[in-house]
C-alpha cells in the first residue's frame, strides 16, 4: 500500500484532479503516483465521488482489495466498452464447460479401461490391481451451476454486427495481479 | 419515454421528465426500478449515459445489461464485485486442469500396460 500524501508527491488521484494532496487523502494509499492510468480508468468509469462513497462504506482493511477490483473492472470496461469484465466471465465459463467435457470423456475412458483390466474369471495380474481408477466427476465445477442458477450465467447473444470481443486470451491469476499500468488482465 | 407515455425507471428515479430521446428508456424500463438504482449507485447516471452514447445503437442494449450485471454484483459484494466471480472461475479452471492431468496420467498407465 503506497502512501503518497507527502509534500513532494501527490497521489495519482490528486495529480489527475489537479488538487493538493492532503494528508489523510482517501485515495493516496491506493493510487500511487507511479500508476496514473489506474486512477484515470477508475475516474472515467466510476467517477471520483462514487469511488469515495464506495470506499467510505467499507472497513479500512477492505479498501485496498476494493480499489484493486474496481481498477480491474474499470480497465476491463475501457478495453471492452460493451461487455467490460462480464466478457471475461463468459470466456472463463466457456473454458470451464470445455474442461468439464474433457474431464468427463477422460473419466469415461478410464472406467472403460479399468473395467477391461479386471476380467471376471481370471486372477488379476500383480502390478495392475494396485492402480485405482479415479471416481467419475468429483464435482469440481459445482460453482458453474451456482453461477447459472444463482448469480446468472451471462451470455451475450450472437450479433449480426461484427463486434469482436478482446477477451481472446486471459491470463490466469486473480485481480491482485492487476491494477498497474499496462498489466494484463 | 416509454411506450404509453410513462417515464422510464431512470427518469422516475431522477424525478425528471422522460424525453422522447431518453438514452435510458430502452434499457431501464419502469418495471425494473432496481436495475437503474444499482447502476446509478455504482457508476452514476451521467457516466452510464456517456458510456451508452459512445456506442453504436445496436450494442447499447448489451452494454446496459453488462453494466447492470456488474453494478448488481458490486452492490452485493462491495469489496470484490464480479471480480470475485472471475477469481472463483480461475480456481475452478485450475482444479479441473489438475484433475484432468491426473486422469490422463492414469489413462497413460493403462494404455502402456496394455501395450506391454
Amino acid at each position: 500500500m503506497a502512501s503518497s500524501s507527502s509534500y513532494n508527491s501527490p497521489c495519482a488521484a490528486c495529480k489527475f484532479l489537479r488538487r493538493k494532496c492532503m494528508s489523510g487523502c482517501v485515495f493516496a494509499p491506493y493510487f500511487p503516483p507511479e500508476e496514473p492510468q489506474k486512477f484515470a480508468n477508475v475516474h472515467k468509469i466510476f467517477g471520483a465521488s462514487n469511488v469515495t462513497k464506495l470506499l467510505n462504506e467499507l472497513l479500512p482493511h477492505q479498501r485496498e482489495d476494493a480499489v484493486n477490483s474496481l481498477a480491474y473492472e474499470a480497465e476491463a470496461r475501457v478495453r471492452d466498452p460493451v461487455y467490460g469484465c462480464v466478457g471475461a466471465i463468459s470466456f472463463l465459463q466457456r473454458q470451464v464447460q470445455r474442461l468439464q467435457k474433457e474431464l468427463d470423456a477422460a473419466n469415461a475412458d478410464l472406467i472403460r479401461f479399468a473395467c477391461n483390466e479386471i476380467p471376471t474369471a481370471l486372477p488379476v495380474p500383480s502390478g495392475v490391481s494396485s492402480i485405482q481408477p479415479m471416481l467419475p466427476r468429483q464435482r469440481p465445477l459445482e460453482f458453474t451451476r451456482r453461477i447459472n442458477e444463482g448469480e446468472g450465467l451471462y451470455q451475450p447473444p450472437a450479433y449480426s454486427h461484427p463486434y469482436i470481443s478482446p477477451w481472446s486470451d486471459i491470463p490466469s491469476g486473480g485481480f491482485n495481479d492487476g491494477g498497474g499500468e499496462g498489466k494484463n488482465m | 419515454m416509454m411506450p404509453g407515455g410513462g417515464r422510464c425507471a431512470a427518469c422516475k428515479y431522477l424525478r425528471r421528465r422522460c424525453p422522447s430521446d431518453c438514452i435510458f428508456s430502452h434499457y431501464f424500463p419502469a418495471n425494473d426500478p432496481q436495475r437503474f438504482v444499482c447502476v446509478h449507485k455504482i457508476y452514476g447516471a451521467s457516466n452510464v449515459a456517456k458510456m451508452l452514447q459512445q456506442l453504436p445503437a445496436n450494442l447499447q442494449a448489451e452494454a446496459a445489461d453488462s453494466l447492470s450485471f456488474e453494478a448488481r454484483h458490486r452492490v452485493e459484494d462491495p469489496v470484490y464485485g464480479c471480480v470475485g466471480i472471475i477469481h472463483r472461475l480461475h480456481e475452478q479452471i485450475h482444479n479441473a486442469e489438475t484433475q484432468l492431468a491426473r486422469t490422463q496420467a492414469q489413462l497413460s498407465v493403462f494404455i502402456s500396460t496394455r501395450i506391454d
